[in-house]
């Protein structure tokens, strides 16, 4: 039976690859990608799409788990109902309203594009990793206590490798999200394959339209798959098997 | 103040796209639900599918939405609806199989197994087991996943504009285009409320419908 089904399931996709050749060649893509006038367009918008993923996660990245350490430090735990409640406010809002948001108030270009998408990268980041260092296990920090470890080395040692796994799953989820989300910051003026994915609606052409959903389909799948390493890298190894 | 005028001079139009924005993510939810919630049922009897069901179904929400709809559009171009609604409820449908279909698996397998031996005892079969034991204490779970899936939708409902499914992304998208900022205002306030309101509304119904004996146990634990 499972073997059956395995086989059905390799056959399916061997099948869909064979489509997905044919429909890419019909469309006229391959003739699209390989068009030399083109590429360098394609290349210097995927570079644009790379460098607002990388400023605004790299931004976001250092707030959200700075702030997520704090939140959890007693002079500041009180705050953090109140933090968890807006931030999951604010992840129930829309990113196209998001970014509609940051364009009216902050007008277009790639600036007010990089800061929308910093102040919802952030959210996923904060909340996991308060989520994360409240759910170590009381005995761990008591123990690391009881050996005379000074605060931060309590949070360096104990608290942060043992919340490791759930800080990535929330970096995981904001990379994700940025990078399906600066395809649309091209609305608001701040390029990215946006361009071309936009630019081949509005005028019909396949070729273009596929041009820039596929790459973006492929770094979202790139990105989820180096988070997968990062966590087999970074998760320490005691803690893997239970997991 | 002056996209609260924007709202109520053009009333009529923001409340037809409100209601067709309800109508593409509540028709969207139904079919996911259909699908989902019997699949995830289905890979906890078959527990050698249900890995392969999840990743199948997690690569699924990686791809982004924009990009999905780039993708799917020339496929049913063929059939003749590249543009329009149906390209904007598949892949509603297909975004929302992860949060049903994971939520439906975790939930039946965290059954407590003393409950469901103690329904195999009475004699149950499988079938009722499922619909009198299983099924009323996963509810709550469940609920929970469409409750993810349907706030999820309504933010990709608002980019779907752009293919034409029409909705409250349209005032974005016109918005934009014609830089008339009380209009981008008023659908990104609207769609955020939206999804706000569907939100506390679907957490008050998982409330409701958790059957009365968890609730007691909640209450004891909390």
């Amino acid at each position: 039976m499972s073997r059956l089904l395995s086989q059905v399931y390799r056959f399916l996709l061997m099948l869909v690859l064979l489509c997905a050749g044919v429909m890419a060649e019909r469309t006229g893509l391959v003739q699209y990608l390989s068009d030399p006038y083109e590429y360098p367009y394609i290349l210097s918008r995927l570079w644009e799409h790379v460098c607002i993923v990388g400023e605004s996660m790299s931004i976001a990245t250092a707030i959200g788990v700075i702030a997520g350490i704090l939140l959890t430090r007693s002079r500041f735990r009180r705050y953090a109902g109140i933090v968890m409640y807006i931030i999951s406010l604010g992840q129930t809002i829309p990113s196209l309203a998001v970014l509609a948001l940051a364009m009216s108030f902050l007008g277009i270009g790639s600036g007010p594009a990089v800061f929308a998408l910093t102040v919802y990268s952030i959210l996923p980041i904060a909340r996991n990793t308060l989520a994360g260092i409240t759910n170590v296990p009381p005995h761990l920090t008591d123990a690391a206590r009881g050996m005379g470890m000074p605060p931060a080395r309590i949070l360096l040692e104990i608290e942060i490798p043992n919340a490791m796994k759930i800080i990535i799953t929330g970096f995981r989820i904001a990379l994700i999200i940025n990078i399906g989300t600066v395809a649309l910051a091209y609305l608001i003026g701040a390029g990215g394959m946006g361009d071309l994915i936009f630019t081949g609606i509005e005028v019909m052409m396949t070729a273009k339209l596929l041009a820039g959903a596929i790459p973006v389909t492929i770094m979202a799948l790139i990105a989820d798959f180096c988070c997968g390493l990062l966590e087999l890298l970074l998760v320490p190894k005691g803690l893997r098997l239970n997991g | 103040m002056s996209t609260l005028c924007f709202i109520s001079e053009n009333m009529e139009r923001v409340l037809y796209l409100t209601w067709e924005h309800i109508w593409i993510v509540g028709s969207s939810l139904v079919i996911a639900m259909i699908i989902g919630i019997p699949l995830g049922v289905l890979i906890t009897r078959h527990k050698n599918l249900a890995q392969r069901v999840l990743n199948t179904a997690n690569v699924l929400m990686t791809i982004p939405s924009i990009a999905l709809f780039g993708i799917m559009l020339p496929i049913l171009a063929v059939m003749g609806f590249g543009l329009g609604k149906l390209p904007a409820v598949i892949a509603l449908v297909l975004y929302s199989q992860l949060p049903i279909i994971r939520n439906t698996y975790t939930a039946i397998l965290n059954v407590p197994p003393a409950v469901t031996d103690a329904g195999r005892g009475m004699g149950m079969n499988r079938w009722r087991l499922l619909r009198e034991v299983e099924i009323p204490l996963a509810v709550p779970v469940i609920l929970a996943g469409l409750r993810t899936a349907a706030v999820m939708n309504i933010g990709i409902a608002a980019i779907a504009a752009y293919i034409g499914a029409g909705g409250l992304g349209v005032l974005i998208s016109q918005g934009i285009s014609r830089t008339y900022e009380e209009m981008i205002i008023a659908g990104a306030v609207l769609v955020s409320l939206l999804a706000i309101i569907v939100d506390g509304a679907m957490a008050l119904l998982e409330r409701w419908v958790t059957p009365r004996g968890l609730q007691v146990q909640r209450r004891q634990n909390g």
